[in-house]
């Protein structure tokens, strides 16, 4: 970093600035098409509508609050960010005991790593017209796309983890009075947080595409279906207005799994700063 | 001197490696009366540390067997703290949480943990670092929560694989220095894993040589130098002499059969 004042603080935001520029008088100029390219003031106004309560303010039928976030922007949010929640904790959840007994126990993994290694390098995506088939439409098939996504990011970290243990705290833990079940515990999923941890991420990661597809496909709320609906009425700037708040979701997400993941590992080695 | 604590009988240990075996430990047989502080000393590679994971319980050896109070040792155990050159921390756990671990284990009684707890804090210095990671500790400090952690279970008899081999002179001697008062304070039986002649004669009562393999005893003597000893007083220095030789002609087998290509590790 050079330089200490303000200029150099906001470096970032440069460039940024001048692609919206750009971008906005493009379209001014009549360069393109604004059915094809909407002018960014465009978007954000339609953005701030996306956002907005769809109906007036009425204290008989409704609070305040309830008010506020009644915009269907505010709601396809929820219903996207509930979707991948829910799809992570059931394949992250299936996906955690199972990849730490295949990471203890030799056998079990023999048993399971073949079924696991044909069904793994399938993208979750081709199962949309089995989870259509099977669980019609709605949420069912999207959470269990998402839950596919999640699952195998977890299970295949959660394996390497448990085995790359380092023998030594086994051998300490068990000089110290250790029996397995503590062992398990309080050593080995402690010392295989860090390869848990980066498997959560990027099974967040593929559970959030798998969300905005199936959204495309099976649902009719939250964002992939807001921009798939946008489309059908030629509304280019509430496309691009989707798009963004995609986006947004997803890098707050990112951000808080990041300081979860800062918290569990303050212990570790590798986040010194 | 007291009664025999820990037995050694007739104990060899053979690894099969995939092309040859290796004999790394061959009809070893003494005993250690309780309270004593023992050196195993030696080249790489001559079973020391075989040795000690074998009273340790880790891995058991292929001939013979080993007795602690009478009791032959299957496994590891509490009554036997070992404390590692690696440290072995749970870097995971504070460490104040480290030197309880084996308290939390058996389960005992709140208010003890805590008064324990204290203790070894003062005994070790270590008060101030109560709260911190591991990884914000240095190798001297890591070490000294590694041998309270043991302490904290009280054990009859600490092993100990090189701990103050990854130290720097200085810090070491003050270990040793701080050891021999816990061992004098305790009343600990002490196994001590180096290959340090220096650290041997400055620790032990009684210091066993080791052959390179197969790893026989070579050499069983005891250092009649009162203490505290000082590396550069004659007696110290003619008994380093002494073993030097032992060990180096060791030393040479050892890096000879390197240079074959015969070494297993």
């Amino acid at each position: 970093m050079t330089g200490t004042g303000f200029l150099s603080k906001i470096k970032g935001v440069w460039v940024p600035t001048l692609v919206v520029i750009a971008w906005e008088v493009v379209v001014r100029l009549g360069w393109v098409n604004p059915q094809v390219l909407p002018a960014p003031s465009a978007v954000l106004i339609r953005w701030y509508q996306y956002l907005l309560p769809l109906e007036p303010y009425d204290p008989q039928t409704s609070s305040r609050w309830a008010w506020v976030f009644s915009g269907e922007l505010v709601r396809d949010l929820f219903e996207s960010f509930y979707r991948v929640m829910l799809g992570f904790l059931i394949g992250g959840g299936l996906a955690l005991p199972l990849g730490l007994l295949m990471g203890a126990s030799r056998t079990i993994y023999d048993y399971l790593n073949p079924l696991i290694q044909v069904l793994r390098p399938i993208p979750p995506i081709a199962y949309i017209p089995l989870a259509i088939l099977w669980f019609g439409l709605g949420n069912p098939p999207a959470v269990f796309l998402i839950a596919l996504g999640a699952f195998f990011p977890v299970l295949m970290n959660t394996i390497v983890g448990v085995r790359a243990v380092d023998s030594i705290y086994i051998r300490a833990a068990k000089n110290l009075g250790a029996g397995p079940v503590l062992m398990f515990r309080k050593v080995i999923v402690p010392a295989a947080m860090p390869y848990i941890l980066s498997g959560v991420r990027i099974g967040i990661g593929t559970g959030f595409i798998c969300m905005i597809v199936a959204e495309m496909i099976a649902v009719n709320n939250g964002l992939g279906y807001r921009i798939l609906e946008a489309r059908e009425y030629f509304w280019s700037d509430k496309i691009i207005a989707g798009m963004f708040s995609i986006g947004l979701l997803g890098l707050a997400i990112d951000t808080v799994v990041s300081y979860l993941n800062n918290y569990l590992l303050r212990w570790h080695r590798g986040l010194d700063s | 001197m007291s009664e025999t604590q820990i037995e050694i009988n007739h104990v060899s240990k053979v690894f099969k490696g995939s092309e040859q075996e290796v004999v790394a430990l061959k009809d070893i047989h003494f005993s250690i009366p309780s309270g004593q502080f023992v050196c195993l000393l030696g080249p790489s590679g001559c079973g020391k540390s075989t040795l000690l994971n074998a009273i340790a319980g880790f891995s058991l050896p292929s001939q013979g067997e080993i007795n602690v109070d009478g009791k032959l040792i299957l496994e590891p155990g509490p009554d036997r703290g070992m404390v590692f050159q690696e440290y072995a921390l749970f870097p995971w756990m504070t460490v104040e949480e480290n030197i309880v671990f084996g308290l939390k284990i058996k389960k005992e009684d709140p208010a003890k943990v805590e008064q324990k707890l204290a203790d070894l804090l003062r005994m070790l210095k270590l008060s101030d670092f109560r709260k911190r990671f591991p990884k914000d500790l240095s190798g001297g400090m890591r070490q000294r929560v590694a041998i309270a952690r043991v302490l904290a279970l009280d054990p009859p008899i600490m092993l100990m694989d090189e701990p103050f081999g990854a130290l720097d002179a200085l810090t070491r001697r003050s270990l040793q220095d701080e050891l021999l008062k816990i061992w004098s304070e305790l009343k600990k039986t002490i196994v001590f894993v180096t290959h340090s002649i220096e650290e041997s004669i400055y620790l032990a009562d009684r210091i066993i040589v080791m052959s390179y393999r197969p790893g026989t005893v070579k050499k069983d003597l005891c250092v009649e130098i009162p203490r505290p000893r000082n590396p550069s007083d004659a007696d110290f220095n003619k008994l380093k002499r002494e073993l030097s030789e032992m060990v180096m002609a060791e030393q040479t087998r050892f890096e000879q059969a390197q240079l074959l290509g015969s070494t297993g590790d």
